[in-house]
């Protein structure tokens, strides 16, 4: 019953849960139903009891149970349960008699349960299966209880509900779990619409999502929220007050558009936080806090993008570089079932059709490529001109981001000048991989090849941008460290000049404090970095909504509605519906989740936004392709592609770190902003904690950790263990590729000798067939189990080929004796387990393959 | 599960639609099957019915969900994409199975089709790759063989309500 169960939720996994709940429950009727009458004709047969009236009684509950509800149901079950009970207290009267019979009935036992568990792995039909499994069962529960000796009897029995009751709950909380897995639905409308390509890329953003979610957590949790509810008040500091001169304007909108004015001193960004060691009456580290969460947000990156790609290669066991079987897999795996959309549906036929033929193409014309040298010619110009546009776009990122910088010195500038840098980088975004993309066409790259490089090139572009952008940041930080010395001189006088004014007027009070709107203070170049990353994602976000809008929705309303009053087919014709780039959506969502891992540290805040960027984006693109887009030309499956995004992400994510790590170790903290004012370097903070509030010999280890002779032998054994790790792995691929040319070979050999042979006189393989047969008897255990079933069972419908053979061939050969004795000096030389055989009309062939890489390959399997 | 197949019967048989059978032009409604090229085959395969006429019952209905379902093994997919890429139910795919596997997969139109000599070439190809035993046959054994080394045989062998 449990591995009924199983069965149902199986096929539900990813369906409705109240359906599966509500088949489950018609399921249990029918199968208590009939299990209940089973057992009753079970009785009857061994002329124990007379069960006819519980016979009746359950024959007339199945009739109600199919309209009653769980009445009906919960009776049955006591009734079976009462029926069980008094059948197993029949059985151990009987069977407690002689200890042989128990260690048989043991074992008997044990196959059934073993049948049951591996019963989802056969090929039968689901009536037959429902019916062994019954039968199993039923003999499992009568017999287990006999098992159990006096007094352990009750034990085992209470002991075996237990884990009838965890294995339900179990199943319980996995179907509460798939539950809870949010967008399943919408994902798999998608799929069933556009394939499993563009699935994955939801799949991703959902994965995206939870991460974002964790990180968001971490950040409000430990940073934000204990700012807010213990730190000092808005106002009480100069870092937390909008300066003078700017608060006239501070809650206009435009400045708060630009992230200037009060939420460039609010707790969104590093300047806002005290550099105070503890907070409230928690005393609350918030430096500390601050540091370590900036930390773990990279720690939690990295391991759960590393957990994942592992899980991921671990799924992918299939060796897929294994080209022998190109044309088959075409033919038997190109079809991608979840399909049910018929547009998508005639793009797959389309593609497979022309997947044919190129393959045929290739086949033909692999050894004469007449015009290779124009073709190496144009892959080489087609490089030269993608390298000089990523040149050319990282030169004009470069150029705006320092004019952005005497901008910035000037007075009265326009929207324009202000937003330039961002907006050059979305259009150079938006508009470069179409040219690469009519760039690569000259190459004349295989689609798939071709989308690799592809992704590669726009990566390139991203990358090369974000690091410019960040070379030009950081010539801009510099400027600002110089700025702040001067600043720092200059509030030192003012305060102290304040000081001794009110000094001279009356010495005996007590300066009134100056107001924090009015001190000058630095630059604070933490914030400025956080901001211009904000502003970065903020833009981003914004110019991929509109692209999706414009480019996809009103594109796909026009053609639509135009199409009525134009002169040609706009559907078919030019403009027609927007595809889903799949490729450019994955490369978007990989960068700008860099940007965030590399501002998050400046801009706390920044996760928030990203987490809502994500939570929308879901919705809209979801939402964008099921309205106004079309399935893909060539349905490309998502096959193994998956941890490629995963590289991305991972690459991606170490190409962050390094900025923000280099910031933390090398440049000092502004002096007047943020918790690490004041320090020579942010992670004095570690050292800070460490001496003040651990125990002296706590500070004395880490100081030893800490040094030098410690670190570097550290370093050099990770290094050698990744040393010795690698070779071994070299040597597992080694060995595996060994055992597929030993593999091979194998083949070939038995190729030629089947070539051979296929001359030879036809008496031997007649011979042969009757010797295979007999050497499979002792074949898997599988095959005796089901065997034994079947001679329990007599009225099973299967009839197994392997074993009608047997009993046909068993006379002729004289028994299984005939498997050891070579009949004819032929045979000697030929190894009997590879079992070459011709076909031979009339018979079943026996399946026992030599090379079977599957499990049960020897096993007969029953054809219907 | 059980919704959708009660939907597919008519009214009045829905009150014991473990027992009712439900015709085959009815199953072909379904949405996750209206695209597929196979499904006159998958209708075939799953049907227990006697008079062969590819009606399902509900216990079919299951058996053809659990087998396209995510946690089948692909053991269990492979066998059963045998027996529906086996058109003549002979219980070996021939080249006259093969034939009508690529025209299955190559769509109804017209100038879709593969040329003869495309087809001869690609059955020739096909052949060579999977055929172990050279008897001009592919019998399941080198079926599964071949399909259980593709990467992604068991991720698009499955369907979804």
């Amino acid at each position: 019953e449990d591995k009924e169960e199983d069965e149902s939720k199986e096929e539900d996994n990813g369906s409705q849960q109240n359906r599966a709940s509500r088949r489950k429950n018609y399921q249990r009727k029918n199968r208590d139903g009939k299990k209940a009458r089973e057992e009753g004709s079970q009785k009857k047969d061994r002329g124990k009891t007379a069960p006819t009236k519980d016979q009746k009684g359950s024959e007339n509950k199945e009739k109600k149970t199919t309209k009653r509800g769980k009445e009906g149901e919960n009776k049955q079950q006591k009734d079976r349960k009462n029926s069980n009970s008094s059948a197993s207290s029949n059985s151990s009267d009987e069977e407690s008699l002689s200890e042989e019979e128990l260690v048989m009935l043991k074992e008997q036992v044990e196959q059934k349960k073993k049948l049951i568990s591996t019963m989802r792995n056969k090929p039968w039909r689901m009536v037959k299966k429902l019916s062994v499994l019954r039968e199993a069962q039923d003999f499992v529960e009568k017999f287990e209880g006999a098992l159990g000796k006096g007094k352990g009897k009750k034990l085992y029995a209470y002991k075996m509900m237990m884990a009838k009751k965890w294995v339900k709950f179990k199943r319980d909380f996995e179907n509460f779990k798939t539950q809870c897995i949010p967008w399943e639905m919408k994902i798999k409308e998608v799929e069933s619409h556009f394939g499993s390509s563009v699935a994955s890329y939801f799949i991703f953003l959902r994965w995206m999502y939870g991460v974002n979610l964790v990180l968001f957590g971490l950040i409000f949790g430990l940073v934000i929220i204990p700012e807010i509810l213990m730190g000092m008040p808005y106002g009480s500091l100069p870092r937390k007050t909008v300066p003078r001169a700017e608060q006239a304007t501070a809650m206009d909108f435009s400045v708060l558009w630009d992230f200037e004015g009060y939420i460039k001193y609010s707790a969104l960004f590093y300047g806002y936080y005290n550099n105070q060691r503890t907070i409230g009456w928690l005393k609350y580290r918030l430096p500390m806090a601050y540091f370590m969460v900036g930390i773990s947000v990279f720690g939690y990156s990295l391991m759960v993008v590393i957990r994942s790609m592992a899980r991921n290669a671990n799924e992918s066991t299939a060796d897929g570089d294994d080209e022998n079987f190109i044309f088959s897999w075409k033919m038997f795996t190109s079809w991608d079932y979840l399909i049910g959309n018929p547009e998508t549906a005639d793009n797959k036929f389309a593609s497979i059709t022309t997947s044919f033929k190129e393959s045929i193409v290739d086949e033909q014309e692999s050894n004469k490529d007449e015009n290779i040298h124009l073709r190496r010619f144009l892959r080489v110009l087609a490089n030269v001109l993608i390298i000089c546009c990523l040149c050319g776009s990282g030169y004009l990122i470069y150029f705006v981001v320092k004019r952005s910088q005497t901008f910035s010195k000037m007075q009265n500038v326009g929207w324009y000048e202000r937003n330039e840098v961002e907006i050059v980088m979305s259009l150079l975004g938006m508009f470069c991989p179409p040219l690469f993309e009519t760039i690569a066409a000259l190459e004349n790259y295989h689609p798939r090849i071709g989308l690799k490089w592809q992704l590669g090139r726009i990566f390139a572009l991203f990358l090369g941008n974000l690091y410019t952008f960040l070379l030009a940041l950081m010539d801009d930080v510099n400027e600002k460290l110089a700025e702040e010395d001067v600043v720092k001189n200059i509030t030192h006088w003012t305060l102290l000049g304040h000081h001794n004014s009110s000094a001279g007027n009356d010495s005996t009070v007590t300066p009134p404090p100056l107001d924090p709107a009015d001190v000058p203070r630095g630059p604070c170049w933490e914030t400025t970095v956080g901001i211009e990353f904000v502003r970065l994602t903020v833009s981003d976000i914004l110019v991929t909504f509109i692209t999706i809008l414009v480019g996809d929705f009103i594109r796909a309303c026009f053609v639509r509605f135009v199409n009525y009053c134009w002169c040609w087919d706009l559907e078919a014709g030019f403009p027609s519906y927007a595809e889903f780039d799949i490729s450019g959506n994955v490369l978007g969502l990989v960068f700008n989740q860099g940007m965030i891992w590399m501002g998050s540290f400046y801009a706390p805040g920044l996760v928030g936004i990203n987490v809502l960027r994500l939570l929308t984006s879901m919705y809209f693109q979801c939402w964008a392709v099921m309205s106004s887009n079309v399935p893909h030309e060539r349905v490309f499956k998502a096959s193994k592609s998956n941890n490629f995004y995963m590289g991305l992400l991972l690459l991606i994510l170490f190409l962050s770190l390094l900025p923000v790590a280099y910031t933390i170790m090398s440049l000092p903290p502004s002096f007047d902003c943020g918790p690490f004012s004041g320090k020579k370097r942010m992670y004095d903070v570690i050292q800070e904690t460490i001496e003040l509030d651990f125990p002296l010999f706590v500070a004395k280890i880490f100081s030893y950790v800490a040094n030098p002779g410690l670190i570097i032998p550290a370093i050099l054994l990770m290094v050698l263990t990744i040393y010795y790790l690698n070779a071994v792995s070299k040597a597992y691929q080694r060995a595996n590729a060994e055992l597929k040319k030993k593999m091979q070979m194998q083949r070939e050999e038995e190729k030629n000798k089947r070539n051979n042979k296929a001359g030879t006189n036809p008496m031997l393989q007649d011979l042969e067939d009757l010797l295979t047969p007999s050497t499979k008897t002792e074949s898997p255990p599988k095959e005796a189990e089901d065997k034994k079933r079947e001679s329990l069972n007599g009225t099973s419908p299967v009839r197994k080929p392997g074993r009608g053979e047997v009993l046909a061939g068993s006379p002729m050969a004289s028994g299984r004796g005939a498997a050891f004795i070579p009949p004819s000096q032929v045979f000697v030389t030929q190894p009997r387990t590879l079992g070459v055989r011709a076909p031979y009309p009339g018979q079943p062939r026996p399946w026992g393959h030599p090379l079977g890489p599957l499990p049960g390959r020897g096993r007969g399997q029953p054809c219907y | 599960a059980y919704k959708r197949f009660s939907e597919l019967l008519p009214k009045e048989e829905r009150e014991n639609a473990c027992s009712a059978r439900v015709p085959k032009s009815q199953i072909l409604t379904l949405p996750e099957l209206r695209a597929n090229p196979f499904q006159h085959r998958i209708c075939h395969v799953f049907s227990t019915s006697e008079t062969s006429d590819d009606s399902m019952s509900f216990e079919d209905f299951l058996d053809m969900l659990s087998v396209f379902s995510d946690s089948a093994t692909s053991d269990i997919k492979s066998h059963y994409a045998f027996r529906i890429f086996d058109f003549d139910d002979d219980g070996t795919l021939d080249r006259k199975d093969l034939e009508q596997l690529v025209n299955c997969l190559t769509g109804q139109g017209e100038e879709s089709r593969l040329s003869s000599a495309d087809m001869e070439q690609l059955i020739q190809n096909i052949l060579e790759e999977s055929d172990i035993d050279k008897d001009g046959t592919i019998n399941l054994s080198e079926f599964q063989h071949v399909v259980s080394r593709s990467p992604d045989f068991a991720s698009s062998f499955k369907i979804v309500l």
